[in-house]
Order: C-alpha cells, then sequence, then structure tokens
C-alpha cells in the first residue's frame, strides 16, 4: 500500500501542516506591520526647493572645514616650536657641560 | 633659509587670516554652492601631502643609496608633514563630499588610494619612533613605496570613473576662482616650506645630542 507524507495514509501529510504553520508564522508580523504603515504615495508632488529640515548646511561643512585646518596648522607649529625649544636647550646643556 | 622661516610662518598667517574674505568674494560654483569654497584649503593640502611623499621618498633614496646621513633627518620632516597635511586633505575632503555628493566617503580610487598613502606615513612614523635599530632603512624602503603612489594618486581621476572632480578643473579655472586658490597655495606653500626646515632642524639638532650623549659614555 502506497503511504502519503511519512505513513499518513489518511488527512493532509505532516509537511503540508508544517509549511502551512511556518508560513503563516512568518506572514503574521508582515501583515501586522503593514497595518501600522502610512497609505502607499500615489503621486508626486514637485517642489522648488529641498523641505529646509532634510538640508545639510553649506556653512556648517565650510566652517567645520575651515576651522579644523587652523586647529591643526595652529597645533603644529606649537608642537614644533615646542620640541625644538627643548632640544636646543639640551644641546646647549650637552655643550657647555663638555667644555 | 634659517632667517626666513618666521618671515614665511607670518606672512603665511596673515594671508591665511585674509583668506576667508578673499574666498568669500569667490563666486559659487553652479552645481555645489557655497560647500565649493572648501576646495580653496582642500586643494593646497592635498598638493602638499603629495609633495611631503616626494620629498620623504626622494630623501630616503638619498639615505638609502647615497649614504647621506643628514637626508633621513629630511625624511622624517616630510613624513610627519606628511601626515599632517594628509590629515588636512582627508578631513575637508568628506566634508566637502557630504554635501556635494551626499556621502562622506566613497571607495573610489582616489579616495582610497589617499587613505593608503596616509596609512603608509602613519606606519613609516610609528616605525621610526617605536622600531629600534635598523628602523632608519626599513622606513626608507617603506618611504620610497610611499612615493611610488603620488603619480598613481594623481591619475587616478582621469583614468578610473570617479565622482571626484579631474585635474582638468584647476587648469580651467576663472580668474575669479584661480586668484583665491593660488593665493591660498601661496600661504600654505610657504607655511610648508617653513615647517618642513624647521622640523628637519629638530631632527638634525636631535642627532647632535645623541651623538654628544654617545661621547659623553665613552668618555
Amino acid at each position: 500500500m502506497r503511504t502519503n507524507g511519512g505513513g499518513n495514509p489518511s488527512g493532509l501529510p505532516v509537511c503540508r501542516i508544517l509549511l502551512l504553520v511556518t508560513a503563516l508564522s512568518v506572514a503574521a508580523p508582515a501583515m501586522a506591520a503593514s497595518a501600522m504603515q502610512p497609505p502607499p504615495q500615489s503621486e508626486f508632488v514637485p517642489v522648488d526647493e529641498v523641505p529646509v529640515g532634510e538640508q545639510i548646511p553649506a556653512f556648517t561643512m565650510v566652517g567645520t572645514a575651515y576651522g579644523f585646518v587652523w586647529v591643526v596648522l595652529l597645533g603644529y607649529v606649537w608642537s614644533i616650536a615646542r620640541r625644538l625649544q627643548k632640544v636646543e636647550s639640551e644641546l646647549t646643556d650637552l655643550e657647555s657641560r663638555r667644555k | 633659509m634659517r632667517k626666513l622661516n618666521p618671515l614665511f610662518i607670518g606672512l603665511s598667517a596673515v594671508m591665511l587670516g585674509i583668506a576667508p574674505w578673499i574666498i568669500n568674494a569667490a563666486p559659487y560654483e553652479s552645481t555645489m554652492g557655497l560647500v565649493q569654497k572648501v576646495f580653496y584649503f582642500h586643494f593646497p593640502a592635498a598638493i602638499l601631502f603629495l609633495v611631503a611623499s616626494l620629498i620623504c621618498g626622494v630623501a630616503s633614496a638619498m639615505f638609502l643609496f647615497g649614504k647621506k646621513a643628514s637626508a633621513d633627518g629630511w625624511a622624517i620632516a616630510a613624513a610627519e608633514l606628511g601626515l599632517v597635511f594628509g590629515s588636512l586633505t582627508l578631513v575637508t575632503g568628506p566634508l566637502w563630499a557630504r554635501k556635494a555628493w551626499g556621502v562622506w566617503w566613497v571607495w573610489d580610487p582616489r579616495l582610497t588610494s589617499s587613505l593608503l598613502l596616509f596609512m603608509i606615513f602613519s606606519a613609516y612614523l610609528l616605525l621610526r619612533r617605536y622600531g629600534g635599530p635598523g628602523s632608519d632603512k626599513l622606513g626608507a624602503g617603506m618611504a620610497l613605496f610611499g612615493m611610488a603612489n603620488v603619480p598613481f594618486i594623481y591619475v587616478s581621476v582621469n583614468v578610473w570613473r570617479t565622482l571626484h572632480p579631474q585635474t582638468s578643473v584647476v587648469p580651467t579655472l576663472p580668474t575669479d576662482m584661480g586668484v583665491p586658490l593660488w593665493f591660498c597655495f601661496a600661504a600654505f606653500s610657504m607655511l610648508f616650506a617653513a615647517l618642513l626646515n624647521l622640523r628637519a632642524r629638530l631632527e638634525h639638532q636631535r642627532a647632535r645630542v645623541e651623538a654628544l650623549y654617545l661621547a659623553e659614555d665613552e668618555a
């Protein structure tokens, strides 16, 4: 006698039931989420300018860039001056010790 | 040259102080608008980043093959300046890109190879600082690889498809955009020359201090 789905000769095969349960468990949250979503957009409305909240402020970018350049260059000039002063005083000290 | 350092630093400070007014007077670029004005600091920093790499490579070659000990000091100085100007390039670039392209960073050949050069400089300086004996020759070899990267970075925008403006942008600039650019470039270059000279002097003085300590130990 031919058996269906692993020895279940009467009703639905076990694998089909499992498939149905899996599909429902995956689809249920998606269906719930779609119920909370806003309705789909039916048309695109053109505007001349990007909404204010969406704009990236160019002035902030330019100001940050110039500020960063100034800070790094001033910091580096200061760092070299400090290191040079330290080495030269050490050198003077050593040379005077040798005399 | 030593007497010129304070003059160069003072002059470049004055010029960089006036630069925002000159840049403000320059016209806006048609598609990018205000944010394109980052270009007037970004371009000089980027060019001097490459110049520093070339100086570091040439000085390292002179140290390795010409046995010129003083060249090593120039190589270290150029590498450190490469790191400084590289960081200016790699910070101002993304600030410009975020507004102009909508993203901070893209992995295109120009940006990626510039980052690679910056990492080579970082590795070079770490090696020189913590590498111990023999790190001078190893570092010099590394600097040659850094220098080999420079032509690749320069032509990358013309050879591969990229969002980055091509090299033809600068020679074709209209006068009212060219004047602020070359003004800033002159200020950056003078500062670069003075800093390179001072940093090399620091390295040469350090070598003298080390020699004196060695002589003291032997005595």
